[in-house]
């Protein structure tokens, strides 16, 4: 045990160590915020959807070779997921229909751009890279890790602010819009506040695995406590714990970060599924 | 009765999805003090008028007024529920509470008249013992009243309900009959869309037949 305790203090020496951590708690944490409304909503997939997209924005930005990649992905990403989440109840195509269509599409676009106008020998490692998010945690730059501090700060802000409208609109959006609850507006922050979380998340998990720290935590919290309330609560703090978790045995055993959080949070949701059958079953 | 005057007014009312009309060609006044129950069968627009004057599906043509300095935030309503609402990890008290958005600008907490008004609506309905229990693990008739519970706080001046006894056991229903009897009593506007035409025909001051309407009102 003190050589484990020796080891991490080692790693902690190093600045790109600490700036993971910092990026792994804010994004874990915005994540689950959002998390439950979009699992109430039925918008699960989402999170993923808008990760195709981030990650087909992200090679068109590397095909222009733009400095800062998040310029264009972040704004691309946010007007999606407008679209997705906000006129889902006038368009024709439906709802899951359209998220697998823009994701599946982005995908194959984003991986077509790169290998056409591919910059580097090893595209391949690039895409996986971007997918899987495997060394992207490490190798974070001073300002990234500040606008990720500057995005999540806003995001929690405005949660915070809006907690009873999201309640409100989670639950019933009609009764929300008819008793005079300007729906449209919030429902388009919710969009963009997600599409912000996700492209952040990449960072951590990679695109293809960010739709876990959405949805694990919330699922996980929901097996157990009764009040929206507490739920938002408990996924945040199981959101973040899993994800400190997560960092710390991959740094230790030298796995890759983004499927090892994610494999932590599906642990706790096992833990906490038996936790609320074994209630339900004593009371 | 004295005279009428009118709180929302429905001039030449179309209203339908897409290329289908369902309500065509309306004129209606729903009037200060009303009772009104709202019969017909299922698909004869009974629910897209209630959509419509809730604000929630806009005309394809002609108006829909709210009359008398009517606010939104005067509503109440009291929806079908959804499949989402029935396994919803809420409590009650969150839940009526929820109730005061539309009035409450975008203040992230709850004074203590909005919470003493949510404690009314909640014993009127005689839903405060069960203030903290989580709203997925209430009885179908439970449910409905915690659903009536949130639509008494928003509703100041109007109460529209869409099948409220939809499910529930007889005595619920009378209980809830009886609720908003007691309501309309004390001033309250109230338009209900049921299949319970005998209930209707009991307590309403006016009813509008779907069947019969062929559209034309009054």
């Amino acid at each position: 045990m003190p050589e484990l305790i020796e080891k991490l203090a080692f790693y902690w020496e190093f600045p790109f160590v600490r700036y993971a951590v910092i990026v792994a708690v804010l994004v874990s944490l915005c994540s689950s915020l959002l998390g439950v409304t979009l699992v109430l909503k039925r918008y699960s997939y989402i999170g993923d959807g808008l990760s195709h997209v981030a990650f087909g924005a992200l090679a068109i930005a590397s095909v222009l070779k733009l400095s800062n990649n998040t310029m264009l992905v972040l704004p691309v990403t946010i007007a999606v997921a407008i679209l997705l989440l906000c006129t889902g109840k006038t368009t024709r195509i439906k709802g899951d229909a359209a998220i697998a269509m823009v994701s599946v599409g982005a995908l194959a676009v984003g991986y077509l751009l790169m290998n056409i106008f591919s910059t580097s020998a090893n595209i391949s490692g690039d895409v996986c890279t971007t997918l899987f998010g495997s060394t992207s945690i490490l190798t974070l730059k001073v300002e990234e890790v500040y606008l990720c501090v500057v995005l999540s700060s806003v995001v929690f802000l405005l949660f915070v602010l809006f907690y009873h409208k999201i309640f409100a609109i989670t639950f019933d959006e009609n009764f929300a819009q008819v008793t005079g609850v300007n729906t449209m507006a919030f429902n388009l922050l919710i969009a963009s506040i997600v599409a912000v979380i996700i492209v952040l998340a990449m960072n951590l998990v990679g695109a293809l695995l960010v739709s876990a720290l959405v949805v694990f935590p919330a699922l996980s919290a929901m097996r157990v406590f009764k009040s929206f309330f507490s739920v938002t609560v408990a996924a945040a703090i199981i959101s973040v714990l899993c994800s400190l978790i997560g960092i710390v045995v991959a740094i230790l055993a030298g796995t890759p970060v983004g499927s090892t959080i994610v494999a932590a949070d599906i642990v706790a949701f096992f833990l906490f599924y038996l936790i609320g059958v074994s209630r339900s079953r004593g009371a | 009765m004295n005279e009428l005057i009118p709180l929302i007014t429905c001039r030449q009312l179309t209203l339908g999805y897409g290329n289908k009309d369902i309500v065509r060609d309306l004129d209606y006044d729903v009037n200060v003090g009303d009772y009104l129950c709202i019969i017909g069968r299922n698909g004869s627009g009974k629910t897209t008028f209630l959509r419509g004057i809730s604000g929630l599906l806009s005309p394809k043509s002609g108006s829909i007024e709210l009359r008398e300095g009517l606010k939104r935030s005067e509503i109440g309503l009291l929806p079908q529920m959804t499949i989402v609402q029935k396994d919803f990890p809420a409590s009650v008290e969150e839940i009526v509470l929820s109730a005061f958005q539309g009035k409450h600008g975008l203040l992230p907490f709850y004074g203590r008249a909005r919470r003493e008004r949510a404690m009314e609506c909640m014993a009127l309905t005689r839903t405060e013992s069960l203030r903290k229990s989580c709203f997925r693990e209430l009885s179908g008739g439970q449910k409905q009243r915690v659903l009536l519970a949130r639509a008494l706080c928003a509703a100041e001046r109007l109460l529209l309900l869409d099948e409220p006894v939809t499910g529930l056991d007889p005595e619920s229903a009378e209980t809830m009959y009886r609720v908003i009897k007691d309501l309309h009593k004390n001033g309250m506007t109230v338009v209900m869309v049921t299949h319970d035409v005998d209930a209707a025909l009991d307590d309403a001051t006016r009813v509008m037949n779907f069947d019969q309407i062929s559209v034309k009102g009054k």
